[in-house]
């Protein structure tokens, strides 16, 4: 996978040396003609979200037999109601913050998210939930087919990534998304001062913009360095922002801080791409001992999440907020024999903002370990999918994003009953 | 800072070592490209003393971070980084720990889940004590790499599936009969040797091979030593004794199936499966397709060509590293002007080159620490089992802006050593900028950025070559030339 994505990069240097729209602050226009911003964040849960100690089926016996030392006690669980087919789930103790929100109508859950014939594999599956395509993800990402989409020449921070390296959800042939991972520190240093410093920063404002166009490689990281000269001034007006509430001190939540900074400045952002890691949880989970480690992580997400949505709903821009989290796969069901559980398939979805439809989407898995089992595949140790996710993804791109789904995931997945948003 | 150039040694040193120290260039000049070769491959007979030049005058010095107890890079990783960014720049066996980062990449273990298991202290010793210093004996991680740098693949795999880190990091530690542990069964072939598919595309193996994988190592489990420190056990009365059948063969005649065995010798059972893996074609392909993007190109396709050659050696010499690196090395392809500056350089390798380049006197390897972070490579800490993301992926613009002012931290930290060695070109702008841009090689740089370069020179007066203009100058014409996309290339 490493190779193909390599080979993607190289199909996609020369696009980088388009040159970029100017500077300007594209919301402030935007927002003069009266356009309504809406904004994407997609959130990977990184390592395989078990999806099982999430949304708890807690009135499902075999939940429980099947996971004697890691099941979450059904009086634990934070209650929100039952699905279609009647099945009682829970959330996890830990996520009071986003049952609030659920219960102001502003979180869907989408169970049972996935494809035919799931990758167990970390990457092969996240280039597949990236790309949209489980018959070849060795091509852009979903998002990114989205940027290509929009009418050019494209602001060189319509898209923001929060990640060291561009995620293949947003590569695209056309539109370089900037890796911002700390408005703070991205910033230009001299090794002079006054003049002389100004100087340095000028040369290399100048040396950047001779893009050798005839030589891909050497193009590709020329416009990086572009796009980073370019960008740090609107960046550094970010760096700057107060948020309306506190933000606990992790890299995940720090993330959602800077994208909250960038939607109030208004600098133009449209989709922010944002992950959290620690859930390849084989071993020692623990989700329902207090500090244990999916106990932290659900900690970690919650805190993180709640926290933006009252900041964006302080800022009155809850509105223009759309947060859309997956996994490359769910888990087993069976616990292992080291507390923990193994890859699995199907997953839970999560879509939060201020003109979501919350509720429960989808039906959950019935646990039976009966080979017959339809809820469930793999001689029933896996929960089977139910809603493709490239449903999910049409229904953001049409409703939410204004483009045509069937262009960018390259076919018709629309689905009824999935208005979430 | 070289006065010659010798692009076809300075491309070696680049790829089998991190640059050249103008003490290697002046070695390696001495000998013909092959008998350069057959020298970097034969670094059991240099002296391995580099560690003992660690807060020795002439060289980078570190900076205590382990606390109270001084520099400690058997307990304290952030120690252990500096003794391995000091090694890269100041070894005599350059290829060693080359292919240690290669291998380190490969079996990629973080420190961040160790530290989380274990604590910091006992998690740096499994990654990065040596033995011969730790109050146990304990050899880590990257020490058992480093000793196996051109060692038997197949001795590789077996040492890290017994591996204390590895251990932990994919949870083998927790693989008992009951309920079989996946995690290193799986990773074992999906990206320690086989790959998830073949050239095709089509599935090297199947969830049913995850599952009988996951078997064949249950009872592979750590212990408490009598030094205190967790070692390998084999806890027969957790192996699970029945057959084992895979959908490839793990034995020369053919067989798929591990046969059942008594729990006290089941232990085999791991060897026979690592042994079809490391025999398996798929493997060989694996190995010399990674091969050829950290030592000969990444700027075009794999040749297959080239991939079938060098797996074609790896079979033949029974998985001798060393064997199929001299193949490596001496191909064609290695030595093709076309493929020099053909690879997008590590973090690391752009660090290590530039204080090669720039110098090191009063330089601690220390304040490379924080600036790699944010060029995305804490040694040690790969951001999962599949390594760090490799080629033009290094590159954004936040990581651009890492490299940019690294560039500069350096230079302002050689200020005065780059104004005095730049004082006899400092005649005009010229000579001062042909000085610099021979000081850092990369492909050429484009008129036009030369130009700018020019223009920069002359951005604030007149050349006078004061002492206060050249280092004013020096410094920022290395941060500049030091922070072009060219230099960025190896």
């Amino acid at each position: 996978m490493k190779v193909s994505r390599r080979q993607f990069m190289q199909g996609g240097v020369a696009a980088f040396t388009v040159s970029f729209a100017a500077p300007e602050f594209m919301s402030d226009l935007a927002l003069a003609q009266g356009v309504k911003v809406r904004n994407l964040v997609v959130l990977y849960l990184s390592g395989g979200n078990d999806a099982l100690s999430m949304l708890v089926p807690y009135n499902d016996p075999f939940y429980y037999s099947r996971r004697p030392t890691i099941a979450v006690p059904a009086g634990s669980v934070l209650q929100v109601g039952t699905d279609s087919s009647r099945v009682a789930l829970g959330l996890h103790p830990r996520l009071t913050g986003l049952q609030q929100i659920f219960n102001r109508g502003h979180l869907a859950l989408i169970q049972r998210t996935g494809y035919n014939q799931q990758s167990r594999s970390h990457f092969q599956g996240t280039d597949i939930w990236s790309t949209a395509n489980p018959q070849n993800s060795s091509g852009l990402g979903w998002v990114g087919r989205y940027l290509d989409s929009l009418p050019s020449p494209v602001d060189p921070l319509v898209g923001w990534n929060t990640t060291r390296d561009l995620p293949r959800v947003m590569q695209s042939a056309h539109v370089p998304v900037p890796a911002i991972q700390n408005p703070a520190t991205y910033a230009f240093a001299s090794s002079n001062t006054g003049a002389e410093a100004a100087a340095e920063r000028a040369a290399a404002i100048r040396i950047n913009s001779h893009i050798p166009v005839d030589r891909p490689s050497l193009a590709f990281v020329y416009g990086s360095a572009q796009a980073a000269m370019a960008t740090l001034d609107r960046v550094a007006t970010v760096a700057s922002y107060v948020p309306s509430t506190a933000y606990p001190n992790n890299g995940f939540a720090q993330a959602m801080r800077a994208v909250a900074g960038s939607m109030v400045r208004g600098i133009g952002t449209r989709v922010f791409y944002v992950t959290t890691g620690g859930y390849d949880t084989h071993a020692g989970q623990n989700p329902a001992a207090l500090n244990g480690t999916y106990y932290n992580l659900m900690g970690t997400l919650n805190d993180g999440l709640t926290a933006f949505y009252n900041d964006m709903n302080n800022q009155g821009l809850l509105a223009d907020t759309l947060v859309l989290t997956f996994s490359e796969f769910g888990r087993r069901i069976s616990e292992n024999g080291s507390n923990g559980t193994d890859h699995g398939a199907a997953s839970t979805m999560m879509a939060m903002g201020g003109r979501v439809n919350g509720g429960l989407y989808g039906t959950a898995p019935n646990l039976n370990l009966d080979l017959a089992n339809p809820t469930l595949e793999n001689s029933a140790g896996d929960v089977r999918w139910e809603t493709d996710f490239r449903s999910v993804y049409a229904q953001v791109i049409d409703q939410w994003l204004g483009a045509d789904s069937r262009a960018i995931l390259n076919g018709d997945f629309r689905k009824s009953g999935l208005g979430f948003v | 800072m070289q006065l010659y150039s010798d692009p076809a040694t300075e491309h070696l040193l680049r790829r089998v070592g991190f640059g050249a120290r103008p003490d290697e260039l002046d070695l390696y000049r001495n000998y013909s490209i092959p008998g350069a070769i057959g020298k970097l491959l034969e670094y059991e007979d240099v002296l391995d003393d580099v560690d003992s030049k660690i807060g020795t005058p002439g060289y980078a010095s570190t900076t205590a971070r382990g606390g109270a107890g001084g520099f400690s890079p058997n307990t304290s990783i952030l120690d252990a980084r500096q003794r391995w960014l000091f090694r890269m720049v100041h070894t005599n066996r350059p290829l060693q720990e080359k292919m240690t980062l290669f291998w380190h990449n490969h079996f990629a273990t973080a420190y961040g889940k160790l530290a989380g298991q274990v604590g910091a202290e006992d998690a740096t010793r499994y990654l990065a004590a040596k033995p011969s210093e730790d109050r146990g004996g304990v050899r880590g991680q990257i020490e058992m790499l480093r000793d196996n740098a051109l060692g038997n693949f197949r001795d590789m795999l077996v040492n890290i599936a017994q591996d204390t880190a590895m251990l932990y990091w994919l949870d083998g530690f927790q693989n008992v009969r009951a309920q079989p542990q996946e995690n290193f069964g799986r990773e074992i072939m999906e990206l320690f040797t086989l790959g998830v598919t073949d050239s095709n595309g089509a599935p090297n193996y199947t969830e049913a091979d995850v599952y009988a994988a996951a078997r064949v190592f249950t009872g592979w489990n750590l212990t408490r030593g009598a030094n205190g420190a967790q070692q390998f056990l084999y806890r027969a009365n957790q192996h699970d004794v029945n057959a084992k059948t895979f959908t490839f063969p793990i034995y020369p005649d053919g067989s798929k199936t591990i046969p059942a065995r008594a729990a006290a010798g089941g232990m085999q059972d791991g060897l026979d499966f690592i042994d079809g893996l490391a025999r398996h074609p798929a493997t060989g392909r694996h190995l010399a397709t990674k091969l050829y993007r950290f030592f000969i190109s990444e700027t075009g396709p794999v040749s297959q060509n080239w991939v079938e050659r060098i797996a074609t050696t790896y079979q033949r010499r029974n998985f001798d590293m060393k064997e199929v690196m001299r193949s490596v090395l001496l191909s064609p392809e290695f030595s093709d002007p076309a493929n020099y500056f053909a690879r997008y350089s590590w973090p690391v390798e752009f660090v290590v080159r530039a204080v090669k380049d720039v110098g090191w006197a009063g330089y601690s390897v220390n304040d490379a620490l924080t600036p790699l972070g944010n060029m995305g490579q804490n040694l040690f800490d790969p951001p999962d089992v599949n390594g760090w993301d490799q080629g033009a992926t290094w590159f954004s613009t936040g990581s651009m802006l890492a490299r940019m002012n690294y560039a500069s931290a350096l230079a302002t930290n050689q200020r005065f050593n780059l104004a005095t060695k730049a004082k006899p070109f400092a005649a005009t702008p010229e000579t001062l900028l042909a000085h610099v841009v021979e000081s850092l090689r990369s492909v050429p740089l484009d008129k036009a950025v030369t130009s700018e370069l020019s223009t920069y020179l002359r951005a604030t007066g007149p050349w006078t070559g004061s002492t206060a203009q050249i280092q004013n100058k020096v410094t920022g014409l290395v941060h500049l030339v030091a922070g072009t996309p060219e230099y960025q290339f190896v």
